[in-house]
This record gives C-alpha cells, structure tokens and sequence, in this order.
C-alpha cells in the first residue's frame, strides 16, 4: 500500500480530517525516493530541505484553517527541461550540468500558487530527444515494472517516478509523444494538452511549432485537476492561446452514451502487435458497452508523420539549441583559442550524441539549397496530416488506438538504430503534427506484465471529452490500480 | 551510393557550431543518409498547391503594449556566466591575426 493510491480527493479530505499531514506526504515521497531511486533512476535533482519547510509552512496554514485549492500539499515532481528558480535544472545534458536558473516557469508559478510541493527534478532524455531516456546525458531511467526495460521517453522520468509511487504526480513535455508514450510504458496516466493550451514560458525549447507541457498521474481525475491548475494563456508566451479553459473535472461524468468513435486503421495495422491491437479492441467494446459507437477509419498521411516530424523537429532544434554557445550560461571548454573555437568544443563537448544527430540534421534540412526540398516539404506534409484529423473530427468525437505499437522494449535493444527508435512513436507524432490533444491511459498488461496504453485522442481545446471518454472507460476498469512491484 | 558527402557533413558541421572528429565526420555522414533518405518518401505525395504549416493556431503576430519594464538584475545574470567583470561577459578573442 502507498499513501499515493489515493487519488487527490480523498488526499484533501484525509488533510482535512488531520489524519495526515502535508509534512507526512512529504517525507512519505522523499522516503520512497531513498527505497527506489537507485533502481529506478528518475530523478536527477531533490530539493529536500525546501520541500520539507515548504510543508511546515502548508500544515501551519492547515491548523490555521485558511481556505485551500485542490492540490494543496500535494508532492510533485517536475521534468528537468522547466525552469525553476534556486533548484538546478540541466535536461539531462551536461552542457547544463551546473545551470541555475534565476526564474521560474509560468507552469511552475501556478504550481505555487496551487500550492504544491515540488520534490526534485525528473530525468529525461537529453533536450528531450529519445523515446527511451538512454540519452539522458546522466543515467537512464529504468522501467518500474521491469528494470531491465525502459520507462519511455522523454519524460521517462516523470511517468517512472508516478507508476514507482516516488511522487503523486508530475510534469512533463510531449514534442512527439514524450509523455503519452512514456506514460504508456510504465501505466500511469499522461495527457498532451492542445497546443497553446499550457503556457512554454521557462520550457527549454526544442521544437516551438509542437512542444508542449502536461500532467502525469496516477488517474485520470488528477490529471484534470493538474491540467486544471496549469492551463491558460500567458502573456509571457505569445503563442498561448486566449480560448477560455473550462472545468475539466466537470466533465468526469462517467456518460459516454452516443459518443462516436473513430478508430484510424493505420494505427492498427503494421507494426502493431497482437496483444497491443487486442488490448484496444477489448477497450472499444468496453466502451461500447457504456454506449458509445465506434467505426473504421482512415487517417491516409499517416505513415508520412514519421519522417515529416523528424525534418521538422530537428530543424526547429537546431535553431532553438543555438543559444547554447558556452557564452551566457551553462557548460564551457577550457582555454579556446578563438571565439569560434570556443563555440565549437563547447558544442561538441556539451551535447550528447542524439542531439547532435538532429542538430546536423535539422541543419542540413534548412541549409541553402534544401531547404524547399526538405523543410517545406514537411510543412507541407504537415498540412495534409492536420486536414486529415480535421475530416475525422467532422464526423466522431474522439479518435481512438493504441499509444505505442508495442509494451516498453528492453534497455540497449534500438539505442544503436536511430530509425527503429524513431518508429516507436509512430502513433503519437500525428497528434503534435495536428496540435491536437491526446491522452494515454492504461488498458492492460502485455503477457510479459508490462503495461499497454490507450490512446484518446479529441479536437483542438477538447480536452474535456478525452477526460470524459477517459475516466468512464477507466471506471470499468482497474487497469489503473495495478502497481509495479520494486 | 554515396549521396553526401565528407565535405558536405564538414560543412553543415561548422554551420551548427559543432567540431567533429574524422570517426565523427563519417558516423553523421551514413546516418545523415539514412535519414535523408527516409525523408524522401515524402516525395511520393503531391503537394502542389498544399498550404505549408508553421503553426497549427489560427493566430498571429500577437502584439503587447510597448511598455517598458524592469530586467533581471544584473548579478543574477551573471550568475550562470563562465566567465565575467565588471558586469560583461567575457570571451576569447573573436579575430585572430591570421
């Protein structure tokens, strides 16, 4: 049993009968991290003096009975590529090894306001490029239900920490999957919100045109309590966007009667493994039972998702990580003949080997002479994707598959085959193409016991009824109470 | 068939600022390929006429008030600076004689 199988709800009310206190919590989660951090590895930064006063500071507003907010107290964990003020924040490269940074995220700051209590700092891939956190520039992160198979990336960290019961929940970034397909392998819940939907204010850039950040729990109601607390425009981020954000816990009514349905036959099809296409079938006529509908259909640019996203990504990142030039901030070779020198070894030392696989790439796609051949060419492929998720939306109300074609692969087995790594986020990249949301849930074990995930995915700024869809399927079902065991 | 390269990969190499062994040079230039070569299935769609996406919000140029505001402090940016005085940072020479 963990103090963190209760959900947030039945937390506040434990707080508010004083059968726990936010400094129980507290230490509750540090705790754990001391039992299994060495196994899992999803942290990179504890802050545990401040933490640890920060719930004093909470359980003497408790005493004093002052009015409280939904995640009041509650321990979270926040991917490395946020910034946060005074605690160090690297994104698991060692050309930020020592960077610390002197503001905090727009999402950190309604993290404080909602008054939670931030933990530490969640390993990641590096900049958030892998879909298996073995290019965290410091240690991989290990999947809790098997240690010898990978979390996910790239926030392997902050879904690994979740499903290990080190924190109640945490924050993550999704560029092409980074939580969903995480969340997936290591069966908790994790939603990429519509884009412009969450403020990037202090999110270390790596692709603007799709980058987002998310929540990641243990249920789906948490998760539309954090996006809740998070959600917004800002305007320190001029692509948030001003659309109202409504009450998503509204929308956990358990009704999915007349929801259409639409499956994409492509994310059914190649690739996919059996018990993974069984899994959502088993899913569908749960649904269906609650009364939704569901129908075959095509997503026909799907399979060109794949190499328009790796084009268009890496070239956003190579510009993006340009500021990291040894200069202002972060790590910088010694004794450099010349300024180009200095950007030169600073770069080569500091990055790891994925990173510079897409900042070469990335910058090849844009030089002189290729970029109409390559860069626009996926911008235009990118067209054709969004207008197929468009015609769908015209007709159903959420779209339904699998988050990964298959459960979490072992550590080692594609880090040496960029292309086969890329493919496993196949059926998440679409969705960031589009700037729609999506959301992975858990729907069952693989024979091996390792988790599989459900993807929901629904129209621009509809994260309500992906919630909807999400918490009636998982009320039927107790895929979600299902704990690794470390 | 070689498609790019040595020099080519040396090229885009010092554009992205990233010094590269001779091992390195020729590991980016066949994964480079790959890649390329992956991306070019793109090429089996027509997209004549087809709109490019930058942006999937149907948004722009979000304007603020030009108002001016207080910075950073000066110390706290220096903070994170490998090198400073008297409130510049400091890099090595940008020319050199030859």
């Amino acid at each position: 049993m963990s103090l963190f199988d209760d959900g947030v709800k039945a937390l506040q009310e434990k707080l508010h009968r004083k059968e726990i206190s936010v400094s129980d919590l507290v230490s509750y989660s540090f705790k754990r991290i001391s039992e299994v951090d060495d196994k899992v590895q999803a942290f990179l930064t504890l802050d545990e003096e401040k933490a640890l006063q920060k719930a004093k500071e909470l359980d003497a507003k408790l005493t004093a009975g002052e009015t409280r907010g939904m995640l009041f107290g509650m321990p979270i964990g926040v991917k490395d590529n946020i910034v946060t003020q005074g605690l160090r924040t690297t994104c698991a490269s060692k050309i930020l090894d020592n960077f610390d940074p002197i503001y905090d995220a727009t999402v950190v700051n309604k993290l404080h306001s909602a008054e939670t209590v931030t933990v530490g700092k969640l390993n990641m891939d590096e900049f958030a490029m892998g879909s298996s956190n073995e290019n965290s520039g410091f240690k991989p992160v290990r999947n809790p239900w098997n240690i010898d198979h990978v979390p996910g990336g790239s926030s392997g960290g902050s879904a690994a920490s979740v499903a290990a019961g080190e924190v109640l929940f945490s924050l993550g970034s999704d560029t092409g999957g980074s939580i969903r397909q995480p969340a997936s392998f290591c069966g908790v819940v994790g939603l990429k919100p519509t884009y412009g939907r969450v403020s990037r204010f202090g999110l270390v850039a790596f692709a603007s045109s799709l980058d987002q950040i998310g929540p990641i729990t243990r249920n789906v109601e948490d998760n539309a309590y954090l996006l809740q607390a998070i959600a917004g425009i800002d305007p320190m981020d001029s692509t948030s966007a001003n659309i109202e954000v409504p009450n998503f816990s509204e929308a956990l009514t358990g009704d999915v009667k007349g929801l259409r349905i639409a499956v994409p036959k492509e994310y059914l099809g190649e690739g996919v493994t059996e018990e993974v296409r069984a899994s959502v079938l088993k899913s569908l006529s749960i649904l269906e039972k609650l009364g939704a509908t569901w129908e075959e259909v095509s997503l026909p640019h799907s399979k060109y998702a794949l190499a328009a996203y790796y084009l268009l990504s890496s070239s956003e990142a190579s510009a993006n990580l340009a500021r990291f030039d040894g200069v202002r901030y972060g790590y910088r070779t010694e004794n450099p003949e010349n300024l180009l020198e200095l950007y030169k070894k600073t770069r080569a030392e500091g990055f790891g080997d994925e990173v510079k696989r897409r900042i070469m790439l990335g910058t090849f796609a844009l030089s002189s002479g290729y970029y109409d051949a390559y860069y626009k060419k996926a911008q235009k492929v990118r067209t054709l994707i969004k207008q197929d998720f468009e015609q769908v939306f015209e007709n159903y109300d959420v779209i339904i598959g699998p988050t990964t074609p298959t459960p979490a692969f072992k550590l080692g087995e594609k880090v040496d085959d960029p292309l086969t790594m890329y493919a496993n986020d196949i059926l998440t990249i679409p969705v960031n193409l589009a700037g729609v949301p999506g959301i992975s849930v858990p729907c069952g074990l693989s024979n091996d016991g390792l988790p599989l995930g459900l993807q929901i995915i629904g129209k621009h700024f509809d994260e309500s009824t992906i919630y909807r869809v999400a918490h009636a399927f998982e009320q039927e079902t107790d895929h979600h109470k299902q704990k690794p065991v470390l | 068939m070689t498609r790019i390269s040595s020099d080519q990969v040396k090229h885009v190499a010092n554009l992205a600022r990233l010094q590269l062994s001779e091992e390195e040079t020729e590991s980016f230039r066949n994964q480079l390929e790959a890649m390329i070569t992956f991306a070019e299935q793109l090429n089996e769609l027509d997209t004549d006429g087809v709109e490019p996406t930058s942006h999937v919000l149907d948004m722009k140029n979000v304007m603020r008030e030009d108002v001016a505001k207080q910075g950073l402090p000066q110390a706290e940016v220096m903070k994170n600076a490998p090198d400073h005085q008297d409130g510049y940072i400091k890099v090595p020479p940008i020319m050199t004689e030859d």
